[in-house]
């Protein structure tokens, strides 16, 4: 048995003379929670429906819980996704709509009121989808999403609209269903969100893939920056003579320093300032977050 | 195939669209009926068109079905229109992906429809077959006709190929609809091109040139639903080559829009 949630390879897919995706490699691990970042129109959404036999690459191949991608009726009863947000019909309550995608997927509609339960809207359930607000029409999604007690679950971007508290809730349930065994394969523009609950990430830029693996081997790769503060402007100028004199490359932004270089590296800097007369009033070594790593490895900023 | 008939029918059944529905189908199928008997002296005449629909044809086997029989082309509008609505609906609302990920079986999500659909179209059609039946009943001595004939075995024998007359029709209706949600991929756009192609281009088109009727697809099903009979609109259609000729428009509708279907990726 495949140890993969997700596999594929050499994903290609062409519209007209525009590539959507190019020769996207990439594995998911089972029971993983990935994350898979990049700048709008990088291929995502594509990808995403590829993988749910939405639409036909054009090259390339992949697997999906050890099931072919052009076989999509052997995997998907175990797949719960939601793409390119909620969609519902109107005039349908929200119980009502889960109960005709239950019906239709052949599941319980006993689990429906349970899901709504779970997702914070066992009270409106049986008020319209249309006037659920963006938030509750996400949580929603994320319900039916869960309907099949999916293996794999594929959420495009589940926290937009969501409050900070609901933000909370979905980062808590994506996290204890991983614990339960389910791979979560998630988009998201909240990187912070994504580094917060990711175990493995995929980071698309313009259609191909720049990074895969463990969201820690990517941020252990990235150089370590140290921000230095002082109590005046002319402080600060010196400070960045004395990194670059120390051959680091260093810079002032938002009226401080930052050093590249080892952590290790800012006792160094702590005695050279001193030395020199310069009062620091901070010093913090630290690794740049996944935000910055993103912009960085895709060039977008 | 068949959780998608199941799914299909938890959509048809809301109130809005099932009662709304049926209430067109009650309040148009008692009109038409009522007319045929209200308006039997009238000199502008009584039937579709201002045809005339005398007490003679009336008092036959066939006179109790008369009016049923001409709502049965109003019915298949009304067949293309929820048909068109609940397909396109799938591509506006974008729930058509969450269909294809619950069920990726793209024929079996059509065929699915189709049979809910078409339980929902014979609901309409037993309804309105009651309600036109009955109202003719309860007209007929106000109108001095006879009804010695209508519930005979001549008559039920009526009775029964209209009813399967108006189902062919109406599910043919139906199923181009169909066919135009798929094609259109919107509710508005299927809806409108139908009926506007149904009532008033093709009409036209026979005005301009008559031989037409014998060639185009309303006209055809609309001579099913009346069973080649020579009253209603389609009254020189014989009923053989309507049903021939608007079968060949129905399946060639449907294979074209199915394979489209199952081959187009979902955008989306």
């Amino acid at each position: 048995m495949s140890n993969t949630a997700i596999s594929v390879t050499d994903l290609s897919k062409r519209y007209g003379n525009q590539i959507a995706v190019s020769h996207a490699t990439f594995e998911v691990p089972l029971g993983t929670i990935c994350g898979f970042v990049g700048p709008n129109g990088s291929g995502k959404t594509t990808t995403m429906r590829m993988l749910l036999g939405l639409i036909t690459p054009t090259g390339g191949t992949g697997e999906i819980l050890g099931h072919s991608i052009k076989h999509p009726e052997k995997y998907l009863p175990r797949v719960g996704a939601m793409i390119e947000g909620p969609a519902f019909y109107p005039a349908l309550s929200g119980k009502e709509n889960l109960n005709v995608l239950a019906t239709l997927g052949g599941f319980s509609t006993d689990r429906v009121q349970g899901l709504l339960e779970q997702v914070g809207l066992a009270d409106r359930g049986k008020s319209k989808f249309k006037t659920y607000s963006l938030g509750m029409k996400q949580r929603l999604g994320i319900a039916a999403a869960l309907l099949p007690n999916p293996k794999l679950l594929m959420l495009d971007e589940p926290t937009n609209g969501l409050d900070p508290e609901g933000i909370q809730e979905v980062r808590g349930l994506l996290r204890s269903l991983a614990n339960n065994g389910t791979s979560v394969f998630v988009s998201s523009h909240l990187l912070s969100e994504l580094e917060l609950i990711s175990d493995y990430l995929v980071m698309l830029r313009k259609g191909e893939v720049v990074f895969t693996g463990k969201m820690t081997d990517l941020m252990l790769s990235q150089q370590p920056v140290i921000i230095a503060k002082t109590s005046n402007e002319h402080e600060l100028v010196r400070l960045l003579e004395i990194a670059q004199s120390a051959g680091h490359q260093a810079s002032i932004r938002d009226g401080a320093v930052h050093v590249q270089g080892p952590a290790d590296w800012a006792q160094v800097l702590n005695r050279a300032a001193f030395d020199a007369g310069i009062t620091l009033s901070q010093l913090t070594p630290q690794l740049p977050n996944l935000e910055e790593t993103f912009f960085e490895m895709t060039g977008e900023k | 195939m068949w959780n998608v008939t199941f799914a299909e029918l938890r959509k048809l059944r809301r109130p809005t669209l099932f009662f709304g529905t049926m209430g067109a189908v009650v309040f148009f199928s008692a009109l038409f009926s009522s007319l045929l008997f209200l308006l039997i002296d009238s000199p502008d005449g009584n039937s579709d068109r201002g045809r005339m629909v005398g007490r003679e044809v009336l008092s036959l086997a066939t006179g109790g079905v008369q009016g049923f029989s001409s709502v049965g082309g109003f019915l298949g509008i009304i067949a293309l229109c929820v048909f068109a609505a609940q397909t396109a609906q799938e591509y506006t609302y974008g729930t058509l992906r969450n269909l294809l990920v619950r069920q990726p079986g793209r024929l079996r999500i059509l065929l699915g429809k189709l049979i809910a659909m078409k339980v929902f179209a014979l609901v309409m059609i037993v309804l309105s077959a009651i309600i036109s039946i009955s109202t003719s009943v309860i007209l007929a001595p106000g109108a001095k006709v006879p009804t010695d004939l209508w519930f005979n075995a001549d008559g039920r024998h009526a009775i029964f190929t209209t009813f399967i007359n108006v189902i062919i029709s109406v599910i043919g209706f139906g199923i181009i609809g169909m066919v135009l949600g798929l094609l259109l991929r919107s509710p508005i756009s299927a809806i409108s091109f139908g009926i506007l192609w149904l009532l008033i281009i093709e009409n036209l088109l026979i005005a301009v040139k008559n031989s037409l009727e014998n060639w185009l697809p309303g006209a055809q099903l609309s001579a099913i639903a009346s069973g080649g009979s020579a009253t209603g609109r389609s009254a020189g259609i014989e009923y053989s080559h309507a049903l021939l000729v608007g079968g060949i428009y129905v399946a060639i509708g449907a294979i074209v829009a199915s394979f489209l279907f199952v081959r187009r990726d979902v955008a989306n």
